[in-house]
């Protein structure tokens, strides 16, 4: 949880208990300058659900949104817990400086207390954006939370762009670079992946050669440094 | 061909920049100070990259409703001139014609890796925002700052730690030449207008590449590479 990056300062002190009703929207603004997000999922959840943990291997739901953006298995995931979530509020892929806001979600009298947002990033291999499980604050108010980026774990960060087939878990490669701007005929960064859990993303090498060199990505558009996005959520 | 408006003095007065990530760090304690009664601050600022020079803090204290920048937005011309130059004085300037504006502040000088510099504020106001902004001088358009900090329940002795993040104006192309960085490691040209080949809102900064890392061209070595945070901001209430 981001409590290091909460910025809503006079909400400290304010979460309530995670079992209390509560309205409220959220907006997903992309902070990057040249990385697009996959359509995002915002799920609120009870406290025994988790999309991601750090320090804990990916799930195989996890793995199809971090490598090709498919929400599929962690939206049954969900369903089957109970959630209210949201897909896709953007309408589609969430543009570098673009922002989506979601409907308003009520968690009514469950114990879906609990925000979690995941969405992949691109161009990488197994990036994504997400939170998990953050207290929805009950005491109406806005309140701000910057995501980190994310690698799950699941597949080498190579760098190479692999259109027909890597989006698809278990096979290498980056489905799309959607501003245009990658290269081809890298000969990849590396063929491993050192950690196998959810890690904080070490971000992307690139290099300046579109025509080859060891990345697709380009070091001077592809890169990012924390955080990649700001939440925004309005309790009524 | 660019028009080339200004300066190589990058280390003019002007304002420091930082992050818009808040970390609080008070106790919000009760105050019963009359809205009239001049609130005084002091804010210290702390460089902590590696090898960044900050630009002279831009620091504004202001109501609700008044942005430096906001992401996703286009640079105002102030601000994308601190971005570019580190001259903060046309920043000051625009905030000083909004609605929301209490009162202003320039740093006296760089702010150096490892080390800090402070000002001293004042407003009259029970409400009042700190917005404050300085140029990472070894960059293109790289800028910190602060984004509107509610000062409001600061009582009078209490301190608030913030930390600020790194952001881009998008104003410029980071091609980290030494034609285009303004500060130490290119002692190239400031502020200009043309934004044309770069995005033209403001994003979290991506780092810089360097020629160490296979830039060819880049002015800027591994020193110059930073992460987030980049500055510390301690705010405290003096009266």
């Amino acid at each position: 949880m981001k409590v290091r990056y909460l910025s809503a300062v006079l909400a400290l002190g304010l979460f309530a208990g995670p079992s209390q009703a509560a309205r409220f929207t959220v907006t997903i603004q992309n902070l990057t300058q040249g990385i697009y997000f996959t359509p995002l999922l915002v799920a609120a959840h009870d406290s025994a659900t988790h999309l991601f943990q750090p320090g804990t291997a990916a799930s195989a739901s996890l793995q199809a949104m971090a490598e090709g953006g498919d929400l599929s298995g962690l939206s049954t995931d969900l369903a089957t817990a109970g959630a209210v979530t949201e897909t896709n509020p953007a309408g589609g892929l969430l543009a570098p400086g673009g922002a989506a806001t979601t409907a308003t979600l009520d968690t009514g009298s469950s114990a879906n207390g609990y925000l979690s947002i995941t969405g992949m990033m691109l161009p990488t291999n197994d990036g994504f954006v997400g939170l998990d499980a953050w207290p929805i604050p009950t005491t109406p108010g806005t309140y701000t939370v910057d995501l980190n980026a994310w690698d799950a774990g699941t597949e080498a960060n190579n760098e190479l762009i692999n259109s027909a087939n890597g989006g698809a878990p278990g096979t290498p490669g980056i489905p799309a670079a959607p501003g245009g701007d990658a290269g081809s005929n890298g000969t990849g960064v590396t063929t491993t992946e050192t950690n196998g859990t959810v890690h904080i993303h070490r971000g992307v090498l690139g290099d300046t050669n579109p025509a080859g060199g060891v990345s697709d990505l380009d070091s001077r558009v592809h890169r990012w440094l924390n955080p990649v996005a700001r939440v925004t959520v309005v309790v009524q | 061909m660019k028009v080339k408006r200004d300066q190589r003095r990058w280390w003019i007065p002007a304002g420091l920049l930082a992050g818009s990530v808040l970390l609080a760090g008070c106790n919000h304690g009760s105050d019963s100070t009359p809205a009239t009664m001049k609130r005084m601050f002091k804010v210290e600022v702390t460089n902590l990259t590696a090898n960044q020079p900050l630009s002279p803090i831009a620091a504004v204290l202001h109501r609700s409703g008044y942005h430096a920048w906001q992401e996703g937005n286009a640079a105002t011309v102030g601000l994308e001139r601190l971005a570019e130059s580190g001259d903060g004085a046309d920043l000051l300037s625009e905030a000083q014609s909004d609605s929301a504006f209490l009162s202003k502040e320039a740093g006296s000088g760089v702010i150096p890796p490892g080390q800090s510099g402070s000002i001293q504020m004042e407003a009259a106001a029970s409400d009042p925002r700190l917005s404050l902004v300085t140029m990472l001088v070894n960059t293109n358009d790289a800028f910190a700052g602060l984004d509107a900090v509610d000062l409001s329940s600061l009582a009078p002795g209490e301190q608030l730690t913030v930390s600020a993040i790194a952001h881009d104006a998008g104003t410029e192309p980071n091609s980290e030449t030494a034609a285009t960085v303004p500060g130490p490691a290119g002692g190239g040209e400031g502020f200009n207008a043309d934004r044309s080949g770069d995005v033209d809102f403001i994003a979290v900064h991506r780092g810089v590449v360097t020629r160490d890392d296979g830039l060819a061209n880049s002015a800027l070595d591994q020193s110059h590479r930073f992460d987030n945070p980049v500055a510390r901001v301690v705010i405290t209430r003096l009266q």
